[in-house]
This record gives C-alpha cells, structure tokens and sequence, in this order.
C-alpha cells in the first residue's frame, strides 16, 4: 500500500470505516513508514480532542420548548418527497472534486466494509438456521472420505474436508447451505456439545484488493450477535468457521484445520 | 382523506417527536458551527425541524439524522443568501479552488500533537473554510457514518472520504501552527 492510498485510507482506518483486513494492510504499512504514522497518531489525538462534550452544542431549552410548542396537530401538511434524496441525484451528477481519481478507487473498501457486514450477518443466518429442526447435515459420516466426494457436483468449488477429532474437533458432516444467494459448502464439526459450522465458498477477489493485500489475508476474529467467527481466505476460498464455542478455541479450531490442510490431509 | 381528523395529527406529531427530538442536540451543533451564530442556530433549527415536521409523511423508512442534517443544510443555504445577497451553498464551493493546505514538513518521528483545550480546539474547527468545517462537524462532532454523511450532504461516499481527508490535513496543519501561539481565551463562536 502507497503513502498516497494510506493518507485516505487512515481516516476510514480510525472511523472504524474499514474491514478488517483493509484496515490490517494500512497498519502495516503505517508500521513502516514513520511518516504515515506521526499522521495517524495525530488523527487519533485530534479525534480523540474532537469528540469531547465540549465541542457539542446543546439546544437550549427555549428553542426546545418553541419546536415542541409549534408542534400541535393541526399543521399544515404538505406531502413531499424528502429533499435529501433529490439533493443525493444532484451531488451524484456534479460528481466529485479533489484526488476523485483516488477516493473513488478507494471507496470499495469503505463500501467493501458494509457488504462484509452483510455478509457476516449471512453467516449468522446460516449457522442458526442449521441448529434448527433437522437442518444441520445433509450427508452425515464422521469419514472425511465421505464427506468430500458428497459436494461433487453440488458446488463449482472442492472444499477440504479434514478430520479433527484428533485434535478435539469431531467432523460430523456436510450440507449444502446459501450465503449472499450463492451455494456453499457448510462442512459441521462438534467440540463437546457446540456446533462448530466451517462455510466454504469461492471469493470474488476484486484486482484492486489483490494488489494491496495479496492473494493471502490475515486470519481475523469477529464477534456478531453473540457468536464468534472466525475467517481467512486462502487461494481464492473464503473460509468462515462459526460458533458459540469462545474465540480462542475457535481460532485453534481455524489454525488446526489450516494446518491439517496445507499438510496435504 | 377527508377524515383526517386531528387523531391522526396527533399520531403524526408523537411518531415525528420520537423520530426528530432525540437528534436535536447534534442539529443544533452541526447549526452552530455552520452559522457561527447562536441566535441564526437558533431560528435555523426552528425552522429545519418546521420544515421536516411538514414533509414527514413522505418520509419513509430512511435513517432520521442524516435526513434532519439534509434539511438544516437547505436552510443555512437559505441564510447564507440572505447574508451574502448571492446564491450561496454549503457544499458548491469549488474545492479545488481553495488554496491548498500542504502537509506541514515537521520531522515525522518526532513530532507530536499536543493535547489541547476544548476552547482552542473549537476554534480551530470554526476557522476551517467549508465544506470542510461541515465534514469535520458531522464525522467528528456529531458522528454520523460516511454513509450517512453522503446522504446528509448529497454527495458520494468518495467524495465525502476525501473532503473528510483534506478537512483533517487543513485541521492538523492550523494545529501545528497555533501551538506556536498562546492558548486562546474561552470564547464563543
């Protein structure tokens, strides 16, 4: 990642507007270049400065009580449209100014946070859905030689399906399950009593993201409505392993099985 | 249609109340630092949350703040023709146009933002040229997402990435210079 993209990118960073494998690549850069990080330490000064109760005004109570009082029933309506949408139309036709060039390349990544967060809520989707009724497996065998050869044909992709249970981790199957309308893979293993659920899906890996961060990117731990995920992408699959089981089981479940994987199991 | 009788009314001013109050404080911030007037912050507002109260029932669905925002901008844009006598608005001003604020050359390594007063700090905020004030506001102030900023300002997210970019750039650099000056005494904008 250049200067040039982290001087953007850092405000998205401390805005919390990047996901966080974006985020990580501008970290690392910053870890490198001392001038990129006196910038964001004195971001992070200056929005910390920023959002004290003193820079906020608050209404005083006349005005209040003036908005309140001219609030009766019997205003006059006039249906309109809101104003913001047709001032959105007119902001989106004069275009953008200043490095537009730059930003517009880099707003996929702010906008590659709000479509991971949907997908993250996919994800939670699935996994609670498969813990309902009889949903979590539609091939059930504790033999990944069987498991495997199940998702021929049901999916454009071959996801590894490794056994665990050496490890602490028991596979107890496979189905087929839907995240972001699409098929994937949902391979179901179980620690003690928790359902451990491994989604495997091809990534659409866009130019731009593969030039920054390279094909490989960081593991990282997310928390959504209570269950922990834990995701990394490897090639061009997307792996997310979601449970109710802690974080850090959950990421020696995500490390064992990467290893498991990569030694050719 | 004709029935529409003052329960209705009623209805519409309770959902509007629950709706619009809450955000009051961070409309009347977003005001106060656009205007640089208590007393023209004060009539704004009045009249942004008339404004929203009368178009309420073709609102639909959308985030209330960002919307809230949208309509008070439309009226600052109304003041600042009144002030100027011209077509003026908040967000039109050519950005390119303005002089460009370089990245002061202070040694990276060691160089440092000192803390400062909220008095010094608002000061600088309200010396900062729109529409560069107004993106400081939003993010840092009243912390609205770029999301909601684009819909407040009517603007795409690139473009709200980089004003926000270049505001705090403008921010840092009169920082800098100022902590070569005395502390500012408490002052209103």
């Amino acid at each position: 990642m250049t200067c040039e993209e982290t001087r953007l990118l850092v405000h998205a960073l401390i805005d919390g507007e990047l996901d966080a494998g974006h985020a990580s690549a501008v970290e690392a850069h910053v870890a490198s270049c001392p001038r990129c990080a006196a910038q964001l330490r004195d971001y992070r000064v200056m929005r910390q400065a920023l959002s004290a109760p003193a820079l906020r005004h608050q209404a005083p109570a006349a005005l209040r009580a003036r908005i309140e009082g001219a609030l009766p029933p019997r205003l006059a309506i006039v249906p309109q449209v809101a104003p913001s949408r047709r001032s959105m139309l007119k902001g989106l036709a004069m275009g953008s100014v200043l490095s537009g060039a730059l930003a517009a390349s880099l707003v996929v990544f702010v906008m590659h946070r709000q479509e991971d967060q949907r997908l993250l809520g996919d994800v939670v989707s699935a996994h609670l859905r498969s813990l309902q009724g009889d949903h979590l497996i539609d091939v059930q065998s504790t033999d990944q030689h069987t498991v495997k050869p199940w998702f021929n044909g049901r999916l454009d992709v071959a996801p590894p399906v490794v056994d665990l249970t050496a490890q602490g981790f028991t596979l107890i199957g496979g189905r087929l399950d839907y995240i972001d309308g699409r098929p994937v893979a949902a391979i179901v293993y179980k620690r003690r009593a928790h359902v451990i659920n491994l989604f495997v899906a091809q990534t659409p890996t866009t130019q731009v993201t593969t030039q920054v961060l390279g094909p490989e990117r960081r593991a990282t731990l997310e928390q959504v409505q209570g269950f922990n995920i834990w995701r990394w992408t490897r090639s061009d699959l997307g792996f997310w392993a979601i449970s109710d089981i802690n974080a850090d089981e959950l990421q020696e479940f995500g490390e064992k099985l990467e290893a498991e994987v990569r030694g050719g199991g | 249609m004709a029935a529409d009788g003052d329960g209705e009314d009623a209805d519409k001013a309770r959902r509007f109340r629950d709706a619009a109050l809450p955000h009051l404080d961070d409309v009347y911030t977003l005001a106060r630092y656009l205007l640089r007037s208590a007393a023209d912050a004060d009539d704004a507002v009045q009249e942004c949350y008339l404004r929203a109260f009368r178009h309420f029932d073709g609102f639909r669905g959308q985030a209330t703040k960002p919307w809230l925002m949208a309509i008070l901008r439309n009226v600052c844009r109304a003041e600042f023709a009144r002030r100027s006598g011209a077509a003026g608005d908040v967000a039109d001003v050519a950005e390119d146009a303005l002089p460009l604020w370089q990245e002061p050359e202070i040694s990276p390594e060691t160089a440092i933002l000192r803390q400062r007063d909220s008095a010094t700090v608002r000061a600088l905020v309200a010396a900062l040229p729109e529409p560069f004030r107004e993106a400081i506001v939003l993010r840092d102030i009243d912390d609205l997402s770029y999301r909601e900023i684009a819909e407040a300002v009517g603007a795409p997210i690139g473009t709200v990435m980089s004003r926000l970019g270049r505001a705090r750039s403008m921010l840092r650099a009169a920082w800098l210079k100022s902590e070569n000056e005395p502390e500012r005494e408490e002052r209103s904008l």
